[in-house]
């Protein structure tokens, strides 16, 4: 019973260390590295949602009366995770000319350079 | 007895999580992001989910600690604590949290077949009439090539996109001198990535290698060939178990990636120069768009790919290889792309500090 | 019989090899040392590998997949030495110097840094 809805839970905990991440940490890197967290949570339950117990791998095999898993979440997030990386590699580049442009990637010190100016 | 690994599993992956967030040294929090990837692979074996798990080692725990990594030697590993404490993110992610959680109770179990995601027609569908209509074994390349087709296509260009989009914010240079800024004029040179290191290229001797470097070199000469051979291995038995143009395209950028790291980035733009990069980005986006006009100039629909071949079976296992390998030679050249913008930034700036001393 | 015999052997191989992941995992976080720790990471890493993989081709036979699991454990036999080297060999051009304990005739050494360095 307690294991009932543990996958969500989980997703959720990681939602939260991801949205943590995200709003409080002031370095760039640092919330690019808290949104892959939270993409990671939404892939748990996507896949968590498609899972039957006693399932197998939605692999078509020789044997009579199996049961597959739902491979409908398992395209969704496969393209989710490639775009996830896509978008990183894009953040990341953009991070890289901003420590360039500013000389530092601390959000504060940046904000304080704007207004400043 | 399953239910203690998933649950270990998971639990040591909000450990992990919250290791990452705590930590202030950038380096050790991209390692645990590596770590957090690994296990969330495991997790999705638990979960049945192979293709996924096959994807997010890959990518998540290979290619974006790469990423990671190339942007700390830019940008530097240190983070500064802040003064002011987060009370209020803090109660806000607790909120959301709190919230969620409420939610989740009135969600399905896990694992039960009567929730509406496993009863829809759709999955009848695929499970079912797939093995008739593609006859290929694994349901997930049939489901994502072919019935969800528009959507690889997309995807497919967004990957283009990044690609493009970070070869155009990282290969443009500008440097600051400062006897230039004393004038009152800046001096900006904005060569484009092959004119600087053009002449690097010329220089054929054997690279700056120190003895210390003769086992990495002689173990990757003898593992890339294999690495390669694996990416082709995944790409083409995709149909058949786990893989597919998306790990396969990975998996190839990793062997180029390790080639450029012990060999250095000058010997793999001779190897894999920009331009060809460049080319294998639209080739791949154009060879699956080609198969879409093709089967529209046969005379149905877009991405239709019954009408491809005589027999409309043999006509959909055309159409799933040809649009597999488009997807693979795209997410090749894009990896490729992304890691010479980084590597090429870090080749650039050493260059300037040497000459500026 | 065979399978009796079969199971036995991959249970000792399986438990031999996660305890020697234990004790990499216990000597990963007790010694004192940056090079003692990537020398516990590396060898006994590598040995548990090959115990485990061994294990699970025992269970699965003369199939395909014993011939993946042996290109695996050929793979990381190959692999994860020379990730040792480089690891050490990058610390030591880093200018950390091991941690000489004082064995011989001197104490031990004032100079190195790495007993100092933490994180």
């Amino acid at each position: 019973m307690f294991f009932d809805h543990f996958n969500y839970w989980i997703t959720v905990i990681l939602f939260v260390i991801g949205l943590y991440t995200v709003m409080s940490r002031s370095n760039l890197v640092k919330k690019m590295i808290g949104l892959s967290i939270f993409q990671i949570a939404v892939f748990l339950l996507y896949i968590t949602m498609g899972k039957i117990e006693g399932g197998t791998a939605p692999i078509i095999i020789d044997q009579p009366d199996v049961i597959y898993s739902n491979p409908l979440p398992h395209v969704l997030i496969l393209t989710a995770i490639v775009v996830g990386v896509a978008t990183t590699a894009l953040g990341l580049a953009l991070v890289v000319r901003i420590k360039e442009t500013f000389g530092t990637i601390d959000e504060d010190e940046i904000l304080q350079m704007e207004e400043t100016k | 007895m399953e239910e203690f690994t998933s649950v270990f599993l998971m639990l040591l992956l909000v450990a992990s999580a919250l290791a990452v967030l705590y930590v202030r040294n950038l380096f050790v929090a991209t390692m645990l992001l590596g770590a957090v990837s690994f296990i969330m692979a495991l997790i999705f074996v638990t979960l049945d989910a192979v293709d996924v798990a096959f994807t997010e080692a890959a990518v998540g725990a290979g290619i974006s600690t790469v990423l990671y990594l190339g942007t700390l030697a830019l940008v530097g590993p240190h983070e500064k604590g802040s003064i002011k404490k987060p009370v209020l993110p803090l109660l806000l992610s607790l909120a959301v949290g709190g919230v969620l959680i409420y939610a989740t109770f009135e969600m399905p179990i896990v694992g039960s077949p009567d929730t509406p995601v496993q009863q829809s027609r759709l999955t009848e569908r695929f499970l079912v009439q797939s093995l008739d209509e593609i006859a290929v074994p694994n349901i997930v390349t049939s489901v994502l090539a072919s019935y969800r087709g528009f959507d690889t296509f997309g995807e497919t260009t967004v990957i283009f996109t990044a690609g493009i989009a970070v070869l155009l914010i990282l290969s443009q240079v500008r440097i600051r001198r400062k006897e230039d800024l004393a004038d009152g004029e800046v001096e900006d040179e904005q060569d484009s990535l092959e004119a600087q290191l053009a002449p690097q290229i010329k220089d054929t001797s054997a690279p700056s290698a120190s003895p210390h470097d003769l086992i990495p070199h002689v173990v990757a000469k003898l593992l890339i060939p294999f690495v390669l051979l694996f990416g082709f291995y995944v790409q083409f038995h995709g149909d058949f178990g786990p893989g597919g143009g998306f790990q396969a395209g990975v998996i190839f950028a990793a062997g180029f990636i390790l080639y450029s790291l012990v060999f250095g980035l000058e010997f793999t733009q001779k190897l894999l120069p920009l331009r060809v990069v460049e080319y294998g980005l639209a080739a791949g986006v154009l060879l699956y768009g080609g198969v879409g006009v093709v089967s529209m100039l046969l005379g149905g629909n877009f991405l239709d790919y019954n009408l491809l071949s005589a027999d409309p079976v043999a006509g959909q296992h055309l159409g799933i290889l040809l649009v597999e390998l488009g997807v693979g030679i795209t997410v090749t050249a894009a990896m490729v792309a992304i890691f010479y913008g980084f590597a090429g930034r870090s080749e650039v700036k050493k260059k300037n500090e040497v000459e500026a001393k | 019989m065979m399978e009796l015999l079969l199971d036995i052997s991959t249970w000792i191989l399986m438990m031999t090899g996660c305890a020697f992941l234990l004790i990499t995992g216990v000597g990963l976080l007790r010694f004192p040392d940056i090079y003692t720790r990537i020398h516990a990471g590396g060898m006994a890493d590598t040995l548990a590998t090959f115990l485990i993989f061994g294990g699970l081709a025992l269970q699965s036979g003369f199939t395909l997949v014993t011939v993946k699991l042996v290109f695996i454990v050929a793979f990381i036999f190959i692999t994860s030495p020379t990730a040792t080297y480089a690891l050490a060999q990058a610390t030591f051009i880093a200018g950390l110097k091991p941690v000489v304990d004082g064995f011989g005739d001197d104490g031990p050494d004032e100079n190195s840094n790495t007993a100092k360095v933490k994180d």
